[in-house]
């Protein structure tokens, strides 16, 4: 069913060695490597097709844009969003939640309001409400963390009231793998009319996504979280709040008529595209969407649970070894302390025996403060990589321990 | 693993499992905070100085190896010198990590410090090494801002 060798020959970083010992690159939340259709797919762009975009009458230009569109088409299908106008190329996640925060949120908020996220949620999806809230002297609320890394949804129905204006919540943790099964809150909160945003950016790589099924109202995600290039993302919305919006910057290509009295905009999506885009970023991430829709994301989701239970077995037989988040239903993330050792001496001596890792707080300090650690070290696997690599990891763990006593 | 062996050496090692002037101080004439927010390092340092001498200094907080011994082994360093030379050990000491070239005399100087160099080949661990030392610079300023080496 899943050919990992040939897979891995996809993948031309994965043969690389560091320090003289083959890379195994378990750092996949952070970013993931890019196989070489993704990468042939700028080349050829460059090489073959490339102009700007919507605007000239000549070849390349219709080229260009016919394939940068039907990147948007790709998009659509691979998340089943109802239409492809409801698909906003953005830089990432990050840009995506900033604009939903300015250009939906901002002109409906007001003082005493609330902001719905969890205790889970990357910097990325707090700070931007933050900054919203700040201004208009609204408030967040938070769903907080259980023990075992699952968030405590009983308290739904006590902070999802009527002054709360908009809920944010992650899909998947990136710090603790977590994966938040959402429909019954995405429900109650449309139940009050309150909006749902979903954070796409871990979950979006690791299992079949279902915009309309989930019913969330916005879902972002990031291209290079799932195997395309950096500077691409995704910003899906429902028609009817897109159209709703103000633009988020202004610029050329999202206007149809300009003077200098007055402005009119664009259609959805094209309003809030402002400026050239990322147009080799939007074909870029089209074809690593098709690479991930061959493999299929059921199989890769099966396979991904087979390495992480495999990992959390061979881990917990580590002494002390403690893992950081063991929630019922999780993704293939395992962050984990051990007794004694800095997470950050840990990383160093890892990366010596060709081990790439993330240590830190992961940008979500909140779950570090609530578990009561600085940082932890955070193993994220893909479907690249192998159990042997695993045992790899186990041994690096166990020479750690030897180094630092 | 040569590398690593120099960069956790023995006394690193040690001063992390036991680190040195690991202790709140009060009364104390200076203090600073320093932080590394990308690792999570944290740490107090105190001195109390008299006549323009290091009569005491002390520190507490959590980090990795480097951070701790790091501090530890300055503490040990400069109790009992003059504050006007801080400054010269705090570039010397720089120098050390970031694998600039470093004088005789001026490797002398920093005496068992000089286990730090090591880390120049680590150029992620520079800030961890470094951090106690903005912190001291920031104490003897009394800028009461929180060091960072981010």
């Amino acid at each position: 069913m899943f050919d990992i060798k040939k897979i891995r020959k996809d993948f031309p970083i994965l043969s690389k060695e560091i320090y003289g010992k083959p890379l195994i690159y378990a750092d996949n939340a952070a970013s993931t490597q890019k196989p070489q259709p993704v990468i042939d797919s700028i080349v050829d762009l460059y090489s073959n097709n490339y102009a700007n975009i919507h605007r000239g009458v000549h070849y390349l230009s219709r080229e260009s844009t016919k394939l940068y569109e039907s990147a948007r088409e790709t998009v659509q299908k691979f998340i089943q969003a109802a239409s492809a106008r409801e698909i906003v190329f953005v830089r990432g996640a990050t840009e995506a939640i900033n604009l939903v925060a300015s250009s939906y949120l901002e002109p409906r908020l007001n003082a005493g309001d609330e902001i719905l996220l969890s205790e889970m949620e990357h910097h990325s999806n707090i700070i931007p409400w933050q900054l919203l809230a700040e201004r208009h002297q609204a408030k967040l609320s938070i769903i907080p963390l259980l023990e075992n890394g699952d968030l405590d949804f009983s308290q739904v129905p006590r902070l999802l009231n009527s002054r709360v204006k908009m809920v944010a919540i992650t899909q998947m943790s990136n710090s603790l793998g977590t994966i938040n099964k959402l429909d019954t809150l995405v429900q109650r909160a449309h139940d009050l009319g309150i909006p749902v945003l979903v954070d796409g950016a871990q979950s979006i790589a690791h299992f079949p996504i279902d915009v309309q099924a989930l019913d969330c109202d916005f879902f972002v995600f990031s291209g290079h979280k799932i195997y395309g290039p950096t500077g691409i993302g995704v910003l899906y919305a429902k028609q009817i709040f897109l159209e709703s919006m103000r633009p988020y910057q202004g610029g050329g290509d999202m206007i149809l008529d300009v003077s200098f009295e007055k402005t009119e905009f664009n259609e959805i999506p094209y309003k809030f595209e402002a400026g050239t885009p990322n147009i080799s970023g939007a074909i870029a991430l089209s074809s690593a969407l098709n690479y991930v829709s061959a493999l299929g994301l059921q199989n890769i989701d099966r396979y991904e649970r087979e390495l992480l239970a495999y990992a959390t077995k061979q881990f917990e037989q580590i002494e002390g070894l403690r893992i950081i988040g063991k929630a019922r239903n999780k993704g293939s993330i395992i962050s984990f302390v051990l007794e004694g050792i800095h997470p950050h001496d840990v990383g160093t001596i890892m990366d010596m025996e060709g081990v790439a890792v993330r240590t830190g707080h992961h940008c979500t300090q909140p779950v570090m403060e609530c578990y009561q650690v600085p940082a932890t070290t955070r193993v994220s696997l893909a479907f690249y990589n192998t159990k042997a690599e695993i045992d790899s990891i186990c041994s690096a763990i166990l020479k750690v321990k030897e180094l630092m006593g | 693993m040569s590398e690593l062996r120099e960069l956790y050496q023995e006394v690193i090692l040690d001063h992390n499992k036991n680190p040195r002037n690991f202790r709140e101080m009060t009364p104390h004439s200076h203090h600073a905070t320093g932080h590394n927010p990308l690792c999570g390092d944290k740490l107090e340092l105190y001195l109390k100085i008299e006549n323009g001498m290091i009569e005491d200094i002390s520190f507490i907080g959590s980090g990795c190896a480097i951070s701790t011994s790091s501090a530890s082994l300055m503490t040990q360093f400069l109790k009992g010198k003059s504050i006007k030379d801080t400054r010269k050990y705090f570039e010397c000491f720089h120098d050390l990590v970031t694998g600039k070239p470093l004088s005789d005399n001026d490797l002398e100087d920093l005496g068992k410090l000089a286990v730090f160099g090591g880390v120049q080949e680590f150029p992620a661990r520079v800030k961890c090494a470094i951090l106690s030392w903005h912190t001291l610079i920031n104490a003897l300023e009394t800028t009461n801002e929180t060091a960072k080496t981010e």
